[in-house]
């Protein structure tokens, strides 16, 4: 029973097809507030392993902010109050009737990496290219799947990111969006089958 | 972007997920596994600051969110209940503070959702949603009613145990957490495959257990779940850092 065994991890179960009761908030694809200069629109379509748009999933996002920072205390450089007024960090958006989902943000900066990770290759100027962390929640999936998005722009940071050079060269290509316009980005994800996203496990 | 990286070795990852915790995402005895399970191994993702750190929620909640049984025009059918318990690490730390949503069918088995379409009365003062905060030791309560199973067409004759969704932040990315709590000795377990689909052993985890001592007399039966989060490795030696 859930009681007698504590330090035990509870086991994940899929969100089923009616996450829409529970999990979607009026402002959940807000990142930033409407208006905020410099915000972009990040989002796509998610597909099935048959090409089909898949219509009852979410997509979170976490991300730093413009200057790479968390306000987070476990940020070994201290919690730090957004750089961008209203900015939470995080999105929430479910799909639509088309598969599709997109969040309003604005581009997070590159990250330090720290020593203590005990898999760092021990470059000294390495820095983790900007980049937004990704759960996929669907009916059919049993634990989330976690993906990143890498940013057009940024092609020197992201050839010598050390997450995306890990990832065999004919796959990193899922991993970074598509910019469509200046204050637009397109992130398919694709969950099975041919072009399959690129998921991370952490 | 050249400058040299900040260094300080303070960032001790997430402790790795046991062998059989999770369900495989390729689990064929649940259908829709097959068009949306990758096929391809993962990439292991180190944890570094965006894995460490993650959203701490405090909203949006509403006064009465974390009571399902007030409807618009009065209370919702069926057998009121409690469902309560901590959220700790696995550490044994409790979480405070950490946003707790739940989602779940009324006393008919019945979604309020337009998908749902099976012939069981829906509850006009049922909606099925609710959130709340732990608090400070980590503990939440939602007073709700006992959900009805309800049928599928995953197999033939197949109905899900009743069972309430549970989604949780924790503190960190890599504690992001969406499951179900399912109540003691239900007789439908062992043709769920989305109860099965995790590992003997741990899907018990899973069930809440009835909590006679919590239960409010002439008011509301009391189910205990208590959850738990991924926790920090242990580090082999402390180093003193500003
Ligand atoms: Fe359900």
């Amino acid at each position: 029973m859930s009681t007698d065994r504590p330090g035990q991890l509870t086991p994940s179960q899929t969100v089923g097809p009616y996450l829409a009761l529970g999990l979607p908030w009026p402002d959940g694809p807000d990142v930033v507030p409407e208006g905020t200069p410099g915000a972009v629109t990040i989002g796509g379509t998610v597909y099935d392993g048959a090409g089909e748009p898949v219509v009852d999933a979410m997509i979170e996002t976490w991300q730093a902010d413009p200057d790479g920072r968390f306000d987070h205390p476990d940020d070994p450089r201290g919690a730090r109050t957004p750089a961008v007024e209203g900015f939470r960090g995080f999105g929430r958006a479910a799909t639509d009737d088309r598969g599709r989902w997109s969040v309003r943000t604005v581009l997070p900066g590159a990250l330090p990496v720290f020593d203590a990770l005990p898999v760092f290759d021990g470059a000294a100027d390495v820095r983790e290219a900007p980049h937004i962390d990704v759960s996929v929640f669907a009916r059919g999936l049993l634990d989330r799947l976690v993906t990143r998005i890498y940013l057009p722009g940024n092609a020197e940071a992201n050839a010598a990111d050390p997450l995306l050079s890990s990832v065999p060269a004919e796959r990193r290509g899922t991993l970074v969006a598509v910019a469509e316009a200046p204050d637009r980005y397109r992130f398919d994800i694709r969950l099975r089958g041919d072009g399959e996203t690129v998921f991370l496990q952490i | 972007m050249a400058q040299p990286a900040e260094r300080t070795p303070t960032l001790p990852p997430y402790a790795p997920v046991p062998e059989g915790t999770h369900a495989p995402l390729d689990f064929p005895g649940y259908r829709s596994t097959g068009l949306r399970a990758p096929v391809r191994q993962p990439v292991i993702l180190p944890h570094r600051l965006t894995e460490v750190t993650g959203p701490l929620l405090t909203g949006p909640i509403r006064p009465g969110d974390d009571d399902l049984t007030l409807g618009e025009h009065g209370e919702a059918q069926g057998q009121r209940i409690i469902v309560f318990g901590r959220v700790a690490d696995s550490d044994g730390r409790p979480v405070p503070d950490t946003l707790v949503e739940i989602w779940q069918a009324n006393a008919a088995g019945r979604y309020a959702h337009r998908w749902d379409d099976w012939p069981a009365p829906l509850d006009p003062n049922f909606t099925g949603g609710g959130r709340v905060l732990t608090d400070a030791h980590g503990d939440y309560s939602f007073t709700t009613i006992k959900p009805g199973a309800y049928p599928w067409g995953n197999h033939h004759n197949a109905w899900r145990p009743a069972h309430i969704h549970f989604s949780l932040f924790g503190r960190a990315f890599t504690q992001r957490l969406v499951t179900q709590m399912y109540f003691p000795d239900d007789p439908l377990f062992a043709q769920d495959p989305i109860y099965n689909s995790v590992p003997e052993g741990a899907r018990e985890r899973m069930i809440s257990t009835f909590d006679l001592d919590a239960t409010r007399p002439e008011w509301a039966l009391a189910f205990r779940f208590d959850i738990v989060l991924r926790g920090r490795e242990q580090t082999p030696f402390e180093e003193p850092h500003a």
